[in-house]
């Protein structure tokens, strides 16, 4: 009952009119930071956190929470609407939601990610308040082999973003495993496929391969096709707002996103995108529409960015209970609480709770006053649409440029956004998923070092890696997504069509 | 004589800024925000401006390969200006050599070093090692058997523990070590027991030392850290000393005067209440050393780096 009564004296602090403000002023500022292509969450937070140094503690949290919470939204608004992702984390949101956007449903595509969000973040939060110690327990349990067993579950899920051809999925995510090669291996120190270039000493950037893919190869296919683009994106057709299906559609997406992403999101190696692409193909398998997912399926925006936002809640245990940053904006968080001199670790719980339920109160304020300031505003933004396609796209262009150089001020990485902008429209031009390629750039190099670790700690028995229940638990979940579906084909066929008969009337 | 008007206002409003911001700087973090040499640079800049000492100080961050893609930026572009300063430290050495970066700390001007930390040997708590002797005895019996987690490979917790197994008699080519991606989740795989010993910087374990999750079983620097029962590795009977320190450094092609003015602005700001604050909020020891005794450490350090990296085999 102790950490109830912290968490209401830490809302009772987050609800003061000042702090309102300063969540506000953060929400704003962190949407309008976060809108940019190239720039996620991270960058934003990190552009913005000197924002914060002359407030005090609470009000300094507060604000960091909304500038957070705007800047993880602003980037879905851009994904959803412009196709051009600003992390890696809402690429998925881009598949299905660019897709509605371009069908009129824009609104709807960003309502349910604002609410989902909002939902996910809700829950997490409380999951981060009363389970942070049973769930770190856990997460510390999982060994390198069990990681790498998690990360073939991730690979057998890559399969739901291959749309129409396996084998042009298959070509995708190899391009995409080949580039995560590029650059220093972590065990050894010697560099691969770097070509002498000491910029490709560190890999591809995820978020440059993902905004020249998305961002850039769209206005060159748009450019390419010129008078033959279909007619002007109709940015509203039906409602703006989310319609009693829509809401029936979405809500069970919001929770199992939610689960899926807060455990992923609290692995010490987890990372955010992983939960969506997880939660992206759960959604595809269970979804009473499959056939709509690649043409605009709700539950497609619905549970990847409400897994999304659950993760980023879920980093936070292993941030606040071990003082581990697990991602970018964890990292950049531990410099929040570093200038107020204090160190995030096991004891900090019992040291500074005030703190501590601060930022969980702030960040729940933050993620409510965030639905209040966008929910209205989501028609303003779906007429971003309306703006005519050479001022939109040259508007893209020079952002995700800027997003680019901002955040890595190199002539190299210029060259290599626009070099995989080509690579972008070439795979467009013939029919290839651009996902995948991404998605094997993420999951290639997180698989190769777990695989490493686990053989380098067993001293080569490759017996480790199926000797932990863990680990042969994940495999035969993956092994069960693979199969079930296959039976369910072979016994069913009739069943399942007589279904998508019967949904069409 | 309008004309000329108009040129010398022209002149003037070039000539001005120049007056005006003559003590400002612009810091290159060779990194990305919210690693250790990003807060370094970030502290400076507010000690910088807090302090007086200068007006305006912008930081860039030019992240990648160890420090040596903004090191090499910053060389190429910096010649002469010594309003230009970097931040970078002793990861910068080892990524030197095992990337075999073309711009190395020859090519620009250290001015001195700001902050260290020791590095720290730990167990978890469940192990049956209960000292640094434990430890090494076991290395021995078999080095393949004892696995070290620690940050990327070739970097300073890489290299130290070359370092102790050269000391203690065990070839550094059979040593176990497990690279993550920094000291945090390195950090989880340790609290795990996935691996047999951790090494890291101080901050990195502290306050799971201080939760008792963790033991210490060495600090890597000259003298132990105040406060905590463990030996430096030395006083354990491993012969090695080793800190992970953090500099300053300025552009290449500045002239003696110049190099004293920076350094004489940095040393005020080493000394200001605004700096021994953070240090002490932060955490991080202050290791000034400015001047020819920094210049002589610095190739000290080199030399030893470039010698374990040789034996480890990362450096060919």
């Amino acid at each position: 009952m102790d950490t109830f009564s912290l968490l209401a004296d830490g809302l009772m602090t987050a609800m003061q009119p000042m702090s309102l403000v300063y969540a506000l002023i953060g929400v704003l500022l962190g949407t309008a930071v976060g809108v940019l292509p190239g720039i996620g969450p991270a960058l934003t937070v990190a552009l913005l956190l000197p924002v914060t140094y002359k407030l005090d503690p609470a009000g300094s949290l507060i604000m960091f929470a909304g500038i957070y919470y705007g800047g993880m939204y602003g980037g879905s608004t851009t994904s959803i609407l412009l196709n051009t992702p600003g992390e890696s984390a809402s690429i998925i949101t881009a598949l299905e939601g660019n897709k509605m956007a371009r069908a009129g449903r824009g609104g709807p595509a960003l309502a349910t990610a604002a609410i989902g969000s909002f939902v996910a973040g809700l829950i997490a939060t409380i999951g981060l308040a009363f389970l942070a110690p049973t769930v770190v327990k856990l997460a510390i349990g999982f060994g390198p082999a069990d990681y790498f067993a998690l990360m073939v579950l991730a690979f057998v899920t890559v399969s739901a973003a291959f749309g129409s051809s396996a084998l042009m999925g298959l070509t995708s995510l190899f391009v995409g495993l080949s580039l995560g090669l590029v650059g220093i291996d972590l065990q050894t120190g010697q560099a691969r496929l770097s070509f002498g270039i000491p910029d490709f000493l560190d890999g591809i950037e995820v978020t440059t391969l993902a905004v020249a893919l998305f961002a850039i190869g769209e206005a060159l296919t748009i450019a390419a096709a010129g008078a033959r683009a279909p007619d002007k994106i109709e940015p509203v057709r039906g409602s703006v707002w989310m319609t009693a299906s829509d809401w029936a559609r979405s809500w069970k997406p919001w929770l199992r996103g939610t689960v899926i992403g807060f455990p992923i999101g609290a692995m010490p190696a987890g990372g955010a995108e992983i939960g969506t692409f997880l939660s992206y193909a759960a959604e595809k398998r269970l979804s009473k529409h499959p056939e709509e997912f690649g043409n605009g399926a709700i539950e497609g925006v619905a549970g990847p960015e409400a897994a999304n936002n659950a993760s980023a809640a879920g980093t936070l245990v292993p941030l606040l209970t071990l003082g581990l940053p697990t991602s970018a904006t964890a990292a950049i968080m531990l410099a929040g609480f570093q200038q107020f001199g204090l160190q995030p670790g096991p004891l900090l719980f019992a040291t500074r709770p005030e703190l501590v339920w601060g930022l969980i109160a702030s960040l729940l304020i933050a993620n409510l006053m965030l639905l209040v300031l966008n929910l209205p505003l989501v028609g303003l933004w779906v007429r971003l649409l309306a703006i005519p396609r050479p001022w939109l796209y040259a508007g893209i262009l020079t952002f995700s440029t800027l997003g680019t150089i901002g955040a890595n001020p190199s002539p190299v990485e210029l060259a290599v956004l626009l070099a995989f902008g080509l690579l972008g429209y070439g795979m467009r031009r013939f029919g290839y998923p651009i996902a995948p390629v991404v998605i094997g750039l993420i999951l290639g190099p997180l698989a190769e070092q777990q695989l490493r670790r686990a053989l380098a700690i067993s001293q080569g028995d490759p017996l480790v890696l199926v000797s932990s229940p863990l680990a042969i638990t994940l495999y035969l979940i993956a092994a069960a997504a693979v199969l079930l579906p296959m039976l369910m084909r072979l016994r069913g066929r009739g069943d399942v069509l007589r279904q998508i008969a019967s949904d069409e009337d | 004589m309008k004309k000329f008007t108009l040129g010398l206002i022209a002149a003037a409003a070039i000539a001005m800024p120049a007056v005006a911001f003559a003590a400002d700087y612009k810091i290159l973090a060779p990194a990305a925000p919210g690693g250790g040499w990003d807060q370094t640079a970030r502290t400076i800049q507010s000690a910088l401006q807090d302090e007086g000492i200068s007006g305006s100080v912008q930081v860039m961050n030019v992240p990648g390969a160890g420090g040596t893609i903004g090191l090499a930026q910053f060389a190429n572009q910096t010649k002469g200006d010594p309003t230009q300063l970097i931040v970078g430290g002793y990861v910068m050495v080892g990524a030197i050599l095992t990337n075999n970066a073309p711009v190395t700390l020859k090519d620009v001007t250290p001015i001195a070093r700001l902050t260290g930390e020791s590095e720290a040997i730990v167990v978890p708590a469940s192990s049956d090692i209960q000292t640094l002797d434990d430890l090494i005895a076991k290395l021995k019996a078999d080095p393949g058997a004892v696995s070290w987690a620690g940050g990327s490979a070739g970097g300073t917790d890489h290299i130290a523990v070359g370092l102790i197994a050269k000391a203690a008699g065990v070839d550094p080519t059979r040593i176990n070590y497990i690279a993550y991606s920094g000291g945090g989740e390195a950090l989880a795989a340790i609290l795990g027991a996935q691996v047999t010993a951790g090494i890291s910087g101080w901050g990195e374990f502290e306050s799971q030392v201080k939760a008792g999750t963790l033991r210490l079983l060495a600090v890597s620097g000259d003298k132990r850290i105040e406060g905590v029962d463990a030996p430096t590795l030395t006083e354990a009977g491993i012969d090695v000393v080793l800190q992970n320190w953090r500099m300053i450094a300025a552009a290449p092609g500045l002239t003696d005067e110049q190099k004293a003015a920076v350094t004489a602005d940095i040393k005020k700001m080493a000394e200001s209440p605004t700096w021994q604050k953070a240090l002490a909020d932060k955490g991080w020891a202050d290791t000034y050393l400015d001047g020819d005794a920094f210049a002589a450490q610095l190739d000290k350090d080199i030399a030893a780096t470039e010698g374990v990296l040789r034996d480890i085999g990362l450096v060919k």
